[in-house]
């Protein structure tokens, strides 16, 4: 990556896809009150999302707003970490993705809002707060499922097996970024180990670490979640919403 | 950042309802600041009482007495009113995903999420009552209560979130605010917080037509189709002619309805034909005319035997929503006996702490 704007840009993918993909569960959630928690958890990120590609298109100087950057751009020139664009799979799948997220974002937010850059740093002062929640609310799932049932642990130990491998790219180094992720990862670590203890879990030994989303390298799901999420935009060129 | 974060272009939208809305809630504490005559006296009849009670205006609480009807009828009401809640939730999260624009997109998943909100508020108000919420659910999964027809409708186009917002919103505001002054005190207070946060919605609504309409010719043809489709099936939200509707005399006497659903109706489309001439949107009826006499529009009557045909389930979406809500909830089975066997080994744990 390359200065503030690929890095807030990056950020603020992250961002818009993982409330893409977790609002995607509106109607769906095995609970009433799980489908507030995942809409509200979604509009946080949407909320992030728009106050980092706003500001993102403000560093670029190009004249693009945050629907510009969000719906005019093709999967090659999007920045996210695979993670956030894996579909959701089953609630343990969704849960194990939220839950590493928030392991991530809550030490990044933070070293964010102490940052010199006075826009991001009150952008990572509020999503720091979210972030508590978001990580409180995936542990707390991760905790029961991991111990709950016997199929529910099955699926659990399963999810995590599946999206571990996804969690190594988040702290790729960049010694040019605001904040190095590098740095991030003990406090990941930190927070997932005990967790995934509780839960009566194992964390996954696996030497795979899928990568290439922040260089525009990603899975085969994004272009189809962009297709769904552009597609009425690019229908309308130029129009007002 | 999200909810409200827009112009309102015209105040005329709603505003009138929301201070009905307000003058309830006034009521409502004024009733409880005079406070209810001491209970029946011990040798007063309770029926002689509770009727009492509800002439004076007072509210009905769970610990009263009251009819087996009453609480029938209530019952009913209520849990059919959170299930459209519920499954109201659908027609609008099918545009969630493709929002054209990130700001309509976290208003519209705020909006659904509110939804969510009310269909709980709603099965806490019904459980006062006697009923546990997961009766109720099982009521609506097994097709033997009712969710308002109006979502067995599909959203084919953005312009539907226009529609839904200002019509369908804005005809369920037109019903419920009356019910902020019900006999029964947890579902008037409900109400009341349920009309506040509609009428945002019904605002939303009307302000992505009026963008729509103000937009390209595409966008305007957009607003006008999604008020051609769904002008009608709103107006059936208020239900039956009078003449037909087999609840309504009971529920007046017994101040669970304030008005009949041809008054109800008349009054929607009184209040949505100044606001099409600002949206600058046609209501899709020849007839309609401002009647000196009545003071009133005339206009032309939805057709009752689609609602009738809706209401028994052969509506263009009734299979779809009710999979829907049937699959969410099979499919989460496992996920709520987690759940339920974790919160049992942690409280295992504590009382082996304890002891």
């Amino acid at each position: 990556m390359n200065g503030p704007f690929d890095f807030t840009l990056a950020l603020g993918d992250d961002a818009l896809i993982a409330a893409q993909r977790l609002a995607e569960w509106t109607t769906r959630a095995p609970e009433m009150e799980e489908d507030i928690a995942l809409a509200n958890i979604a509009l946080d990120q949407l909320g992030a999302a728009r106050l980092l590609l706003s500001y993102a298109g403000e560093l670029e100087g190009a004249g693009r707003d945050e629907d510009a950057l969000a719906y005019l751009r093709d999967d090659r020139q999007f920045r996210n970490v695979l993670l956030v664009e894996l579909p959701n799979g089953d609630f343990a799948v969704t849960m194990a993705k939220l839950f590493f997220l928030a392991a991530y974002q809550l030490p990044l937010y933070t070293a964010l809002a102490g940052c010199a850059d006075e826009r991001l740093a009150a952008i990572g002062a509020k999503a720091r707060k979210e972030s508590a929640y978001h990580l409180d609310h995936g542990a707390l799932w991760v905790k029961r499922l991991g111990d709950g049932t016997e199929e529910s642990h099955r699926r659990m130990q399963a999810a995590v097996d599946q999206v571990w491998p996804y969690t190594h790219e988040l702290f790729t180094a960049d010694l040019a970024a605001p904040v190095d992720p590098a740095t991030l990862r003990s406090a990941f670590d930190e927070t997932v180990g005990p967790v995934l203890a509780e839960a009566t879990l194992t964390r996954p030994e696996s030497r795979w670490s899928p990568a290439g989303g922040r260089t525009g390298v990603h899975t085969e799901h994004l272009s189809y979640l962009l297709a769904e999420m552009q597609v009425l935009h690019r229908a309308h060129p130029g129009a007002k919403w | 950042m999200y909810g409200n974060d827009f112009s309102a272009p015209d105040d005329a939208t709603g505003g009138g309802l929301l201070g009905e809305v307000e003058a309830a809630e006034a009521e409502l504490r004024a009733a409880a600041a005079r406070q209810r005559r001491g209970g029946p006296a011990p040798d007063e009849d309770l029926a002689t009482y509770f009727t009492a009670v509800v002439d004076a205006e007072q509210k009905i609480e769970p610990r009263d007495w009251m009819p087996d009807a009453y609480r029938k009828t209530l019952i009913r009401q209520i849990a059919q009113h959170a299930h459209s809640e519920i499954i109201g939730m659908q027609p609008e999260g099918n545009w969630i995903s493709r929002a054209p624009s990130l700001k309509r997109k976290a208003i519209l998943l705020a909006k659904v999420q509110d939804e969510a909100g009310h269909g709980l508020y709603l099965y806490a108000a019904a459980e006062t009552l006697g009923i546990s919420r997961d009766e109720l659910v099982r009521l609506l999964l097994d097709g033997r209560q009712k969710y308002s027809s109006i979502f067995n409708y599909p959203t084919l186009t953005w312009a539907d979130m226009g529609a839904i917002g200002w019509l369908v919103d804005g005809a369920a505001i037109v019903n419920q605010v009356p019910l902020c002054r019900c006999s029964y005190g947890p579902y008037a207070r409900a109400m009341i917080r349920v009309c506040k946060e509609e009428s945002f919605h019904q605002r939303q609504g009307y302000e992505i037509l009026h963008t729509l309409a103000h937009g390209t010719p595409a966008q305007q043809a957009m607003a006008q189709d999604a008020v051609d489709r769904w002008w009608y099936p709103s107006l059936a939200m208020f239900g039956p002619p009078d003449g037909n509707s087999t609840h309504s005399a009971q529920s007046m006497a017994w101040k669970i309805k304030r008005f009949s659903n041809d008054d109800l109706r008349q009054r929607f489309v009184d209040m949505c034909v100044q606001q099409a001439e600002v949206l600058g949107l046609r209501i899709p009826d020849e007839d309609l005319r401002w009647n000196e006499e009545r003071q009133a529009y005339d206009y032309t009557q939805p057709d009752y035997d689609e609602l009738m045909r809706v209401i028994s389930g052969d509506g263009p979406c009734n299979r779809e929503r009710m999979a829907r809500r049937r699959a969410a909830h099979a499919e989460g089975a496992w996920v709520r006996e987690a759940a339920t066997a974790y919160a049992a080994k942690r409280a295992g744990q504590k009382e082996k702490v304890a002891a």
